[in-house]
C-alpha cells in the first residue's frame, strides 16, 4: 500500500516508464495541451470586492445586519474626513471644502445620502416659525464671531459632536451613503476610485487640507486591494524560494527545471480552473498559488531525489526513474490524499474564502500529483540529466547521528516530549478569540491608516446598530418608549469605549427647545404621545432630498435605530460590550425592546469564534479519516492510532506557542489545525512505512528499525518540512493579516511536527512497540527494498 | 484672447449654449397644453389612501384629505388634513405654491394648538416617509422645469409624447425626470425620476383615470416605485368633488386650526 513492492506492480510501474519514455514528446504536448485548456478559465476569474462575500448566507450575524438594512436603508458607506492644517474646522476655507465635498459627494456611484457639518438640517425658532435650513450657507461670507457661534451649535449638537466634527472642531467628516445594488463585484471598486478622485481633487484645490478615507466601501476595496497584492507580489517571491531551494537540494539544473515546470502547471491549472468553476478570488483565496506551489514541489523534490539516487548508484535514466516511481508512487499518492482531505475539511469553515483556498487547492494539489506522474518522467527522458554531484540527502551523517541520539536519549526524549505536549497543551488556553478587521490590514494600506486616523482624531468605525421596538404601530411617538430609549442611550454613554450614541430621541428633544422659542429649559422629551409625532410630522416635512428619517425609523414608525459608534476596542471587549447592552434592555425595558445589535465589525468579531468550532470539526473529521487511511495504508489499527499523536500534537502545541507569544487567534489562525493536519502527517507517514517496512520486513527491533528509518527518510523529511515551512513563511510577507497570520502559524505547527516526528515519534515507538519483533509478513518482503538508500 | 480663437469658441459653444431648439420648444408646447388642458377646475377636494410598503412587505397606511383651490396667475393653494394615524389626527398643512419661487407653508399642530411656519426652502425629501417627495405632490407649476421633447413613444399600448424635464430649483432631489404624456388626453402616464447622480431612482404610474366635469382626468391609483432602495409607496384617491365652492377664506391661517 504505502510503497507498492510486489513485483506485478514493480512490472507495471516498469511497462508505465517504458510507454511515457516512448511517447515523450506526445505525452508532453498532450498534457500541455490539456494544462492551456485549464488555465484559461483564468479569464473568468472573478476578484470578488465585498467584505460580505466573508460570510455565509445563513451567518446569523450577516443576517441579522441584512435584517435591519431591510427594515431601515442599506448602509454602505464612505466616511471622508478632513484634516485642515490650521486645526480648526470653522474657517472660511474648511467650511468651503468641506461645503463642496458634501455637493460633490451627491455624484459618487450609488450614493443616496450625504451628511456633513454643512448641510446638517439645523432646527431652530424664530417666534412661530420653525426654520429648517443648513447649518452652513456656502454663499455667505461669515464674520468670525459667527464662526465662533457655528462650532458653538455644532458641537453642542449630539448627531454632529464626535460624529461629523470631533470635541475640539479640529477635524470633521463627510459621511457617504452608499447602496450598492450588489450585482456586480466591483461596485466597492467602482465608488472608491471615484471617492478617490474626488479626494485628491479636492486637497489640490483647497490647499492645507489632507483628507482621509475610510468606511465600509473602502473596506471591500481594501479587500480587492490586498488579493491583488498577495498575487502579484508573494507568487514571484514563492517562485524564487522554491527555485532556490530546489537546486540547493537537488543539485541539478534540470531537475530545477523540471520542479519549475509542475509547480507553474500545477498553480496555473488551479487557478484556471477556479476561473471556470467561479470560485472568486479574495484575499484568503489568493494565498493558493502560493500553498499549492508549496505541496506541489514536494512530489516532485521526493521523485526527483530517489532519481539522482538511483542514478548514482549506476541506474540507468529509465531504470532510476522505474526505481524512483516504484518506491514514490505509494507514499506520494498516501501524502496526496491526506494533504486533500485537510484542504477539502476547510469547507466546514464559516467563511467563504477559506472554502474557496480549500477547493483551490485541493484542485491545486491534485493537479500536482497528477503531472508528477504524467509529465516528470517525459521530461526527465528529455533532458539530458547526469548524475551529477551527490544530493544533499545523501551526505547523511547528521541525520544517522541524529538517529543515534534519538535512541539514545529515548526516555529523557519521551519525558521531554511528554511535559512539552502537556505544558503547551495548557498555555491553548491563553488564546483569545479576537478579529479586528481593520488589523487585518498593515500599515502599508491606505485604508489602515485613514481608519487609524480616524479612530484617533474623531470617530471609528467599529459600531453596534439597534434596532428598537416600540412593540406598536407608531409607537415611536409613545412617551414611555422615548424614555426607555433615551434611557439606554444615557447608559451606553456611560459605558467605558462608547464614543458616541446616535439616537432619535436627540432629535425629539431638539423639537421640542424649537417648538418652544428655542428656551433651554424644553430642551427634554415631549410628554404626550400625539405631540410627539406632530413634531415629527413637521420635521419630516422639511427635510430636504437624502437627508430623511428613513433611515432611522421603519416604515410604520414602530420602531427606531440606535447606531453606537465606540473606540478602538478588541473584539473580545466588543462581544463584552454587545453582551452587557442586551443584558440592560432585558433587565431594564418591556420585551419587545429586547434585541440583538448588528454590524459590520459584529460580524467579524463574531467570525472567528464561529469558525473555530467549525474548524474543529473540520479538524476532527480529517483526522478520523487520515488515521482510518493510514491505518489501511499500515495493515495495523495500532499503528493509525499511534499516527494521531504526532499528527495532533503538534496543533495543539503551535497554538500553545501562538498563546504565549502572540495570543490572539483571528479566523486565519482558527483555519490552521484543519489545514495543516493533512501536510503534517505526511512526515509521520514516511517515518512510519520506513520503520514498518524494517519491523516487518527486516525482522529488526524497534531500535534497528528506528535507525532505518533515520537513514533512509530523515534527510527527506527535513528538506520536505524545510520547503513547506519556507512557503509558509512567504505568506506571513503578506501585508494581509490573515493570510500572515495563517502562515506563520502553518510553518510553526511545520516546524514543531517534523521535531515530534523526529524526536518525540521514535521514543513512543521504542516505549510502545514492546514485542521483539513483528511477525514477518512474507507475502510483503521483498529484497530489492533491504535497507539500500 | 486671440480674436480668431474666441470666434471660434463662439462659433463651437452655440449649439450648446442655445436654450430653445425645437426639441425644446415642443416639449414645452406639450407640458402647457397638458396644464391647458387642466385649467379651470375652479376647487376641488379629494381623500387618499397612502400606503408604504418596504423590501420586507411591511406596510404602514395613512388617510389623508386634500383641498385645491385653483389661484389665477400664482400657484394653488392647498390645505391637507391628515386623518390617520391616530397621532396625526387633525394636523394640516396649508400651502400657497408658487412657480419658482419657494412654496410658502404653515402647519397645525392640535397637540400644541399651535400654527407653525415651516420655513424651509429645500422641501426635497420624503412626504410622509414616504416614496413620494414633497415636489413630486405639489402643484405641478409649468415654469418649475425646463422641457425637452425626446420622441413619440407608447406606454401599455397608449401613444404617447415622451418629454424629458429638468427641474429649475438648485435644491431639487433630481437632475431631470422622463414623462410619458398620451396623445389623446394629456395624462402622464409614467415619470421616471433620475437622481443627482443621473442615475433611475424611482418610477411614477398613475392608473385607474376618471374624467370629471367632462374635462378634467383623475388618477384613482399611483405608484411610485424606489429602485434603489426596493420600497414603494401607493396611493388609492376617491371622493374627487369639483366646484364645491371653496373659497380663498378657506384657505388661511385661521382655517387651519378647524379642519376637523
Amino acid at each position: 500500500m504505502t510503497e507498492p513492492t510486489t513485483p506485478s506492480n514493480g512490472r507495471r510501474v516498469s511497462a508505465y516508464v517504458d510507454f511515457l519514455f516512448k511517447w515523450r514528446w506526445l505525452v508532453l504536448v498532450g498534457t500541455l495541451g490539456i494544462a492551456a485548456l485549464a488555465a484559461s478559465g483564468g479569464r473568468f476569474i472573478e476578484f470578488k470586492n465585498d467584505y460580505q462575500y466573508f460570510f455565509r448566507e445563513d451567518n446569523p450575524q450577516l443576517r441579522a445586519f441584512e435584517d435591519l438594512q431591510e427594515i431601515y436603508t442599506k448602509n454602505d458607506n464612505t466616511l471622508i474626513v478632513v484634516a485642515p492644517e490650521s486645526g480648526r474646522v470653522f474657517e472660511p476655507d474648511t467650511l468651503a471644502t468641506i461645503g463642496e465635498i458634501t455637493e460633490r459627494a451627491w455624484q459618487l456611484p450609488f450614493a443616496t445620502r450625504v451628511d456633513s457639518i454643512t448641510n446638517f438640517q439645523y432646527s431652530h425658532a424664530e417666534e412661530d416659525d420653525l426654520i429648517v435650513d443648513d447649518l452652513v450657507d456656502l454663499e455667505r461670507d461669515y464674520e468670525p464671531n459667527e464662526l465662533d457661534e457655528l462650532r458653538a451649535i455644532a458641537l453642542a449638537e449630539p448627531l454632529l459632536k464626535r460624529r461629523l466634527v470631533s470635541d475640539e472642531a479640529h477635524v470633521s467628516a463627510v459621511y457617504v451613503r452608499h447602496t450598492l445594488p450588489r450585482k456586480r463585484s466591483d461596485e466597492a471598486t467602482e465608488a472608491a476610485v471615484a471617492v478617490r478622485e474626488l479626494t485628491a481633487d479636492i486637497e489640490n484645490k483647497y490647499p492645507g487640507h489632507v483628507l482621509h478615507l475610510t468606511g465600509s466601501v473602502m473596506l471591500s476595496n481594501s479587500f480587492f486591494e490586498a488579493s491583488v497584492q498577495d498575487l502579484s507580489r508573494l507568487v514571484p517571491l514563492m517562485y524564487v524560494v522554491l527555485l532556490v531551494t530546489a537546486v540547493l537540494f537537488l543539485r541539478s539544473f534540470w531537475g530545477m527545471l523540471i520542479t519549475l515546470v509542475i509547480i507553474v502547471l500545477s498553480a496555473s491549472s488551479a487557478m484556471g480552473i477556479a476561473g471556470w468553476l467561479g470560485i472568486p478570488i479574495t484575499p484568503p483565496s489568493s494565498s493558493a498559488p502560493t500553498v499549492i506551489m508549496t505541496l506541489a514541489v514536494a512530489d516532485s523534490i521526493h521523485l526527483l531525489v530517489t532519481l539522482f539516487q538511483s542514478m548514482h548508484r549506476g541506474l540507468s535514466k529509465k531504470e532510476a526513474m522505474t526505481e524512483s516511481l516504484r518506491i514514490n508512487l505509494g507514499p506520494v499518492f498516501l501524502t496526496s490524499l491526506t494533504t486533500a482531505i485537510g484542504l477539502l475539511a476547510l469547507n466546514l469553515s464559516d467563511v467563504r474564502p477559506f472554502n474557496d483556498l480549500g477547493n483551490i487547492s485541493t484542485i491545486g494539489v491534485t493537479a500536482a500529483f497528477i503531472y508528477t506522474l504524467v509529465v516528470l518522467p517525459p521530461l526527465v527522458a528529455i533532458f539530458p540529466i547526469r548524475a551529477g554531484k551527490k544530493s544533499v540527502s545523501e551526505r547523511s551523517n547528521a541525520v544517522v547521528s541524529l538517529g543515534e541520539f534519538v535512541i539514545y536519549r529515548r526516555k529523557g526524549l519521551l519525558w521531554f516530549g511528554a511535559i512539552a505536549i502537556v505544558f503547551l497543551s495548557a498555555m491553548v488556553a491563553r488564546n483569545e478569540l479576537n478579529d479586528e478587521f481593520v488589523k487585518y490590514f498593515d500599515e502599508s494600506f491606505a485604508f489602515r491608516t485613514d481608519t487609524d486616523f480616524a479612530s484617533e482624531n474623531l470617530s471609528g468605525i467599529y459600531t453596534m446598530e439597534f434596532s428598537l421596538d416600540s412593540g406598536e404601530e407608531g409607537g415611536i411617538s409613545n412617551p414611555s418608549f422615548l424614555e426607555d430609549v433615551d434611557a439606554f442611550a444615557v447608559w451606553l454613554r456611560e459605558q467605558p469605549d462608547v464614543h458616541h450614541v446616535f439616537t432619535l430621541t436627540d432629535t425629539f428633544k431638539r423639537l421640542n427647545k424649537n417648538m418652544h422659542a428655542d428656551d433651554p429649559e424644553w430642551y427634554a422629551l415631549p410628554k404626550e404621545r400625539e405631540l410627539a409625532a406632530q413634531y415629527l410630522l413637521l420635521y419630516e416635512m422639511s427635510l430636504p432630498y437624502g437627508l430623511d428619517l428613513n433611515d432611522t425609523i421603519n416604515v410604520d414608525k414602530s420602531s427606531t435605530r440606535m447606531i453606537v459608534t465606540c473606540d478602538n476596542v478588541t473584539a473580545v471587549r466588543m462581544r463584552e460590550l454587545q453582551a452587557q447592552s442586551e443584558a440592560w434592555l432585558r433587565a431594564n425595558t418591556p420585551e419587545h425592546m429586547w434585541t440583538v445589535p448588528a454590524s459590520t465589525n459584529l460580524m467579524f468579531s463574531h467570525i472567528s469564534e464561529r469558525n473555530i468550532k467549525s474548524s474543529l470539526l473540520g479538524a476532527f473529521i480529517a483526522l478520523a479519516l487520515i488515521a482510518v487511511i493510514l491505518g489501511i495504508a499500515f495493515r495495523s489499527v495500532k499503528f493509525g492510532a499511534i499516527s494521531l499523536l504526532p499528527n495532533l500534537a503538534p496543533a495543539m502545541m503551535a497554538f500553545g506557542i501562538w498563546g504565549m507569544t502572540a495570543g490572539r487567534i483571528d479566523v486565519g489562525n482558527a483555519i490552521v489545525t484543519t489545514m495543516a493536519l493533512g501536510i503534517i502527517v505526511d512526515d509521520s507517514v514516511h517515518f512510519l512505512s520506513k520503520y514498518l517496512r524494517a519491523r516487518r520486513e527486516g525482522g529488526m527491533d524497534t531500535q534497528g528499525a528506528v535507525r532505518y528509518a533515520f537513514s533512509t527518510v530523515g534527510s527527506a523529511l527535513i528538506v520536505t518540512s524545510f520547503i513547506l515551512v519556507a512557503g509558509f513563511l512567504v505568506l506571513t510577507l503578506s501585508p494581509f493579516g490573515l493570510n500572515a497570520g495563517m502562515g506563520l502559524l502553518t510553518a510553526i505547527v511545520l516546524f514543531v511536527a517534523l521535531g515530534a516526528d523526529l524526536l518525540f515519534l521514535p521514543p513512543l515507538l521504542m516505549e510502545i512497540d514492546k514485542a521483539p519483533r513483528l511477525p514477518s509478513e512474507s507475502q510483503l518482503s521483498s529484497p530489492a527494498e533491504a535497507p539500500a538508500q | 484672447m486671440n480674436r480668431f480663437v474666441a470666434l471660434v469658441l463662439v462659433v463651437m459653444l452655440a449649439p450648446a449654449l442655445a436654450v430653445a431648439g425645437p426639441a425644446e420648444d415642443k416639449g414645452l408646447e406639450i407640458a402647457k397644453e397638458a396644464d391647458r388642458r387642466d385649467t379651470g377646475f375652479g376647487d376641488t377636494t379629494a381623500d387618499m389612501i397612502m400606503t408604504l410598503r418596504n423590501k420586507r412587505g411591511q406596510e404602514s397606511k395613512r388617510e389623508i384629505e386634500i383641498r385645491t383651490l385653483e389661484v389665477k396667475g400664482d400657484g394653488d393653494k392647498s390645505l391637507t388634513v391628515f386623518h390617520s394615524p391616530r397621532d396625526v389626527r387633525g394636523t394640516a398643512l396649508l400651502t400657497y405654491s408658487h412657480g419658482v419661487k419657494p412654496d410658502d407653508q404653515w402647519l397645525y399642530l392640535p397637540a400644541l394648538r399651535r400654527v407653525k411656519r415651516i420655513a424651509s426652502n429645500n422641501k426635497s425629501g420624503p412626504f410622509m416617509g414616504s416614496e413620494f417627495a414633497y415636489e413630486d405632490l405639489s402643484s405641478q407649476e409649468v415654469e418649475k422645469y425646463k422641457y425637452k421633447y425626446i420622441k413619440d413613444d407608447e406606454v401599455e399600448g397608449v401613444a404617447c409624447f415622451l418629454i424629458e424635464r429638468y427641474p429649475v430649483d438648485k435644491d431639487s432631489g433630481y437632475t431631470r425626470q422622463q414623462v410619458w404624456i398620451d396623445k389623446d388626453e394629456y395624462r402622464a402616464r409614467k415619470i421616471d425620476y433620475y437622481d443627482r447622480k443621473g442615475q433611475l431612482l424611482k418610477t411614477f404610474t398613475p392608473t385607474e383615470y376618471e374624467k370629471f366635469l367632462g374635462k378634467y382626468w383623475r388618477a384613482h391609483k399611483m405608484v411610485m416605485v424606489n429602485h434603489q432602495n426596493g420600497k414603494s409607496t401607493e396611493l388609492i384617491w376617491s371622493n374627487f368633488k369639483f366646484k364645491s365652492g371653496l373659497k380663498d377664506s378657506d384657505f388661511t391661517r385661521t382655517r387651519l386650526t378647524q379642519v376637523l
